[in-house]
């Protein structure tokens, strides 16, 4: 569920992804009365995100049925030349392949709600254990990552901002517009030739080291690469993005009158510019978990960081349902929820954004 | 994309269209000044020197080549991923915008649902289950971008219905079919050229992350992100130049996409509401 933003009193407030038209006084909306609005949204929005995850389910097992793929192929690999007729039928009954989708559906919906999320075929493991010991790869990862670009953009959006046209502000909008057409791929290598291959300061695959057991400092050690390259990817539409707000609200009269009342440096920054500027971006976070996911799958695969990405390619080639319904279903929930979240706070934050659910 | 094309430093000019004419021109002539190109594994991994200006990959293959080669493949795949979004963006935007009432407000909640989806897990999804068939990969795009546009095109349209020769055509009699195809849709293929074009860079970008994923084309068919994957391998052995030459051409081409975007749309200002 996007953005639906509804303009108070202005005619052509866009989206406040960009936040780039004039600042509006706010009108008469209290700190409670956002809160309940925020409180509505995240209602509403819950109600319509769960039969839309239970439709995106159905969808999966529906698009993975109409795949040309034997799943009984993947199961047996190599062997499956060598299988004869009646072994594979005994295998399809074994694995129940010849159901239709509904009802592959049905059962894992079933499964799901006595906490059961089925047998990963391609893991060899119960779909719950490779979550469980997958997640906190993926989630440390990416956690680390999006805290240090957010903490890198802010901190150089707002100088850049503030100083528009100086030589920081140039760097970094350069840099940024040039880093935002790089793939999070090239990154990644780019990286691994460097730092990995010709200064081989650091190891560039697993999360330890081969047949080692997972030490932290091991995990830290490994986990440098992707998360800087996963960072570096993540920096350049966040400070773009803050830099504008903070270039527009620079350019508002609540901060010239600021200004020619002497508040400057800090203060000014603090509470002048931050709060119609910095907060709303950083409430905007949430509605980018679409890409942070995305990238995170390219990175994790690059680096071979045994997060949930690798599983996921893996399992979508060889119709793992099981794993691959948990994997999208996940991070559809994930996604939704975030944009609920993030718009909520925005809401909560900016009295000049007001939304329908 | 949305914040580094707005924030594209560049003047009214040119050269975006100039740099954009330049990559196609070389996308095809290379390849056909090439022409039938063998393997030489006995000149595998070659630096780039004066026989190959960009050295060779694992293969033997020249790498500018085949760095030519893989660029028209994602160009093509882009330009018709892009084809496809627009047009079916286009549809559902004309379609709810025209019917209105509690068509137009489902349609569009379910735009927002589509564009919840995490675009490429869908894709990966998508074109793990059809390996190696383009028709996927252009299918796991398509149906994943078109929100933006459809977005796009029903806000430029209710705007343009507010207009006053659509009120007088209205009140000349003129049926509802027939002030959509005069008056409604001629005013919206602006909009929908600059989203098909705002659309192309993020579609080379979903093709060769597929690709690279290996997921997405196969080697003898080779796209940029077939070639990025490819060189993974070979960077381990040093071989930089396997990496450099299709990421430059990918980068190349993603940003003159970006600035003949930035152009197209200060030409055309989008109305209320984000492209993405």
């Amino acid at each position: 569920m996007g953005a639906v933003v509804e303009p108070r009193r202005v005619d052509a407030l866009s989206a406040p992804a960009t936040l780039d038209r004039p600042a509006v006084e706010s009108v008469g909306w209290t700190p409670r009365s956002r809160g309940r609005a925020a409180a509505r949204l995240l209602a509403v929005r819950t109600a319509v995100a769960v039969p839309l995850t239970v439709a995106i389910s159905a969808a999966m097992f529906a698009v993975a049925s109409l795949s040309p793929f034997d799943p009984l192929a993947a199961y047996l690999g190599a062997n499956y030349q060598f299988a004869t007729e009646s072994q594979r039928a005994a295998m399809r009954v074994a694995y129940d392949t010849e159901m239709p989708w509904y009802q592959a559906w049905w059962q894992w919906i079933g499964g799901l709600l006595h906490g059961d999320l089925g047998w990963s075929s391609t893991q060899s493991q119960p779909v719950s254990t490779v979550l469980a010991e997958r997640m906190p790869f993926t989630l440390g990862l990416s956690g680390a990552a999006l805290l240090t670009a957010t903490v890198v953009a802010l901190l150089l959006g707002c100088l850049a901002g503030m100083r528009r046209g100086g030589v920081l502000d140039r760097v970094c909008t350069g840099l940024s517009v040039a880093l935002a057409a790089v793939p999070p791929f090239v990154v990644s290598l780019v990286l691994v030739i460097v730092v990995a291959v010709s200064l081989r300061w650091l190891p560039v695959s697993g999360a330890a080291a081969p047949g080692a057991d997972y030490t932290p400092a091991g995990v830290v050690q490994h986990a440098i690469l992707p998360w800087l390259a996963l960072s570096v990817s993540m920096v350049p539409w966040l400070l773009l993005t803050t830099r504008a707000a903070v270039v527009e609200s620079v350019d508002s009269d609540a901060v010239r009158g600021a200004r020619s009342r002497g508040v400057h440096g800090w203060a000014l920054l603090r509470g002048h510019i931050a709060p119609v500027s910095v907060l709303p971006t950083l409430a905007l976070l949430g509605t980018r978990l679409p890409e942070l996911i995305g990238g995170a799958a390219i990175v994790e695969t690059v680096f071979g960081w045994p997060g949930m990405a690798a599983v996921l390619v893996e399992s979508a080639a060889a119709l793992d349902f099981p794993l691959l319904a948990a994997l999208t279903v996940g991070a559809a929930a994930a996604v939704l929820a975030g944009s609920a979240l993030s718009d909520a706070a925005a809401v909560a934050i900016d009295p000049r954004i007001a939304m329908v659910a | 994309m949305s914040a580094s094309t707005a924030m594209f430093p560049l003047r009214m000019s040119r050269w975006p269209w100039l740099l954009l004419g330049a990559i196609i021109v070389a996308a095809v002539i290379i390849p056909l000044l090439a022409g039938e190109q063998i393997a030489d594994f006995g000149a595998a991994l070659q630096p780039p020197g004066a026989g190959h200006l960009a050295g060779t990959d694992h293969s033997g293959y020249d790498l500018l080549v085949r760095t030519a080669e893989g660029l028209r493949v994602s160009l093509l795949i882009a330009v018709v991923c892009a084809l496809a979004a627009t047009a079916l963006g286009l549809a559902i935007g004309v379609g709810a915008a025209l019917v209105g009432g509690w068509v137009d407000a489902v349609v569009m909640r379910l735009v927002d649902g589509f564009n919840a989806l995490p675009h490429l897990v869908v894709g990966i999804v998508i074109a793990a289950m059809w390996r190696g068939a383009p028709l996927a990969i252009v299918a796991s795009i398509a149906l994943t971008h078109w929100p933006a546009v459809a977005r796009v095109v029903r806000a430029e349209l209710l705007a343009v219905a507010e207009a006053g020769w659509v009120e007088t055509a209205q009140l000349a009699g003129a049926s509802r079919g027939f002030i959509a195809r005069r008056h409604l849709i001629p005013a919206v293929t602006g909009q929908a050229l600059v989203a098909m074009i705002v659309l192309l860079p993020h579609a080379v970008w979903h093709e060769s992350t597929l690709s690279f994923l290996g997921v997405g084309l196969s080697p003898d068919r080779a796209s940029l992100g077939t070639l990025l994957s490819e060189a993974r391998g070979d960077i381990l052995s040093g071989a930089w130049w396997t990496l450099a030459v299709p990421a430059a051409a990918l980068i190349a081409t993603a940003l003159t996409f970006a600035a003949v975007g930035t152009l197209a749309r200060r030409r055309h200002q989008p109305p209320v509401g984000r492209v993405w």
